[in-house]
């Protein structure tokens, strides 16, 4: 799914997968709500093929900088790059028009349609075919159509949901829409992945589930993956770069071993006493 | 069989057939909340704009042939030829696109993110504005819209009928066209949404907003589609009603006998707007006969609203309606 990236230009990982160039870079990015700083003067980057987490605590900003990459936040200051252009300032469906694409953290599908037609609006970026031809259901309307079907009920397969696929979304239950949420991302075929908090309010089992299935999307299609999450034990598991923030600031940046022994890092997250 | 039975029988067909013209009015009222949540007051008005300008077009009509007058002293009224009808309604239509890209524009593109119940004040601010704008530009009087489409009783059916059961209907051909019209109109909608690549966005949008936008659907381009659909949808009324009783002012009222078929339908069911005006306009010719001899007549007026009351009362979410249950 990736550009061939050149031999030079990468680094392998432990487990065999290849992580390429600078994919997405954010520069000195500040976020206000009017007097409250959201960011304050974050850089970090994303390289092509890696998983790249977020954490933090509670109100450190995450969800804002996930926000701000996917275009519906816009920062009063900084840069963001992607693919080694300055990115103008977008709306969010033109940012996903870029190929980056992304779920929420408190599931935004659309309830009345079924699985597979939640599924196939994630692939709305790839038609080509006017609103004529679509009207009259010309024939290459009608080609298009086929093909884009096919490559969703790939992704259906991929993530086990084939006994869900004509069941509309709103009565799935919550672990299920997570999983159909992320098909419909997967389905733009995008770049860039963002995920805000995939794990969130799941038991054990879902959990190790929706790990499982982050883990194979990025082995077998390749794709770059931002993501957010509060459980540690997870983000510490999947991601080969961590960015930890605290307070709208960046506190750490790097690999989970080193995050992990980071002083600020614990600091931020055990507390600490102030004598 | 005793004659009142067939002539019962009789009123209900021409109720059902005159159902249908108040479900092509609430058909777009439908479309533009589904997709926005926008209460249109202005769907009544876009249907008279639409007569005036396809009745202006097929007359050759100068527009706003009063205010060139008046400011340069001059007289002309008319180009001095015809628009052949087909033509003239294609025109209308792209006309009533152009009007859906200036509405988004400079309407609802500054509104964004507003209450509902600004947006439903903006577009009665849009009302009155088209309806002083159609009269600048086209005239106040009323005219008379031909557009070749069947008029007058269908002797066919009559005689037929006449034979089979010895009692002759009268059905206007009219309203068989418009029954006919609407049921493809629906077909096709129907069509377009469930299987076209912006059908599906525009229910992508109707249902969650911002998840539309990070699969990169444009809200913008879908509500220029909505409103250019609402407006086509509006042309087709106001052909209708224009061809029945023409074109004036008073079409603009039709919009009122739209919101009790709301009121029944569901304010977000294609299928119910259709229901919905073929119960109103049923019931209401149904409840003439058999009532309003006991009240004095005049029952047409009131029987509708006051069946959306009870609507109300009983079922709000209407027959075809999304129930609204909210968690805690």
């Amino acid at each position: 799914m990736n550009a061939q990236i050149p031999l030079s230009s990468y680094t392998m990982t432990a487990d065999g997968r290849k992580i390429g160039a600078v994919l997405m870079e954010m520069k000195n990015i500040t976020l206000r709500f009017g007097g409250v700083k959201a960011i304050t003067d974050i850089s970090f980057d994303i390289r092509e093929g890696e998983i790249r987490s977020i954490i933090g605590p509670n109100g450190a900003g995450k969800s804002s900088m996930l926000n701000v990459i996917s275009g519906f936040y816009v920062p009063q200051e900084g840069e963001v790059w992607f693919r080694g252009a300055r990115r103008p300032q977008m709306k969010p469906y033109e940012v996903a028009r870029q190929g980056i694409a992304r779920t929420f953290q408190n599931i935004a599908l659309f309830d009345g349609m079924s699985v597979l037609d939640n599924i196939m609006t994630g692939r709305l970026t790839l038609m080509k075919t006017g609103l004529l031809a679509q009207s009259f259901w010309w024939g290459s309307a009608e080609r298009e159509e086929t093909a884009h079907r096919e490559k969703v009920e790939k992704i259906i397969d991929f993530l086990e949901i084939q006994a869900i696929r004509k069941t509309p979304v709103g009565r799935l239950p919550y672990g299920l829409k997570k999983r159909v949420e992320l098909a419909r991302a997967l389905a733009a075929e995008p770049k860039l992945l963002l995920l805000d908090e995939p794990m969130a309010g799941m038991n054990v089992e879902e959990k190790e589930d929706m790990c499982r299935f982050i883990l194979d999307v990025n082995d077998e299609f390749g794709t770059t993956i931002a993501l957010i999450e509060h459980d540690m034990g997870v983000v510490m598991d999947l991601s080969d770069r961590v960015v930890v923030m605290d307070y709208g600031k960046k506190i750490g940046d790097g690999t989970p071993d080193e995050v992990r022994n980071n002083q600020a890092v614990i600091d931020a997250y055990l507390g600490v006493s102030h004598e | 069989m005793p004659e009142t039975v067939f002539y019962a029988l009789e009123v209900m067909l021409n109720g059902l057939m005159a159902g249908i013209m108040y479900a092509l009015v609430a058909l777009g009222f439908v479309l533009i909340f589904k997709a926005s949540g926008i209460f249109n007051y202005a769907q009544g008005v876009l249907a008279l704009f639409a007569a005036l300008t396809l009745v202006g077009i097929m007359e050759g009509q100068v527009p706003f042939a009063h205010l060139i007058n008046a400011i340069f002293g001059t007289s002309f009224h008319t180009f001095g030829f015809k628009v052949p009808a087909l033509v003239a309604i294609l025109i209308t239509a792209a006309i009533m696109t152009l009007l859906a890209v200036l509405v988004e524009r400079y309407i609802l593109k500054h509104l964004v993110n507003q209450e509902p119940i600004i947006l439903f004040m903006a577009t009665i601010g849009l009302a009155y504005f088209l309806e002083g704008f159609g009269d600048v530009m086209w005239g106040s009087d009323l005219k008379s819209l031909d557009v070749g489409l069947p008029k007058g009783i269908d002797e066919t059916i009559e005689s037929l009928t006449s034979d089979w059961f010895g009692y002759g209907f009268f059905i206007d051909r009219l309203d068989i066209v418009a029954a006919i019209v609407a049921a493809l109109l629906v077909a096709a909608l129907t069509l377009f949404s469930q299987y076209s690549k912006q059908g599906r966005a525009l229910r992508a949008v109707a249902d969650d907003h911002q998840a539309a936008l990070s699969v990169g659907i444009s809200l913008r381009f879908i509500w220029v589609l909505v409103w250019s659909i609402a407006g086509i949808v509006a042309l087709v009324a106001g052909i209708m009603w224009g061809s029945k009783s023409g074109v004036q002012f008073s079409l603009s009222l039709i919009a009122l006998k739209a919101l009790p078929v709301l009121m029944l339908g569901g304010f977000t069911s294609i299928p119910g707007a259709i229901v919905g005006g073929l119960i109103i306009g049923m019931g209401e010719k149904l409840f003439e006969f058999l009532i309003g001899p006991l009240v004095g007549g005049a029952t047409e007026n009131w029987f509708a609203y006051v069946l959306a009351l009870v609507f109300l009362v009983f079922r709000p979410q209407g027959l075809f309606g999304e129930r609204i249950i909210e968690r805690v």
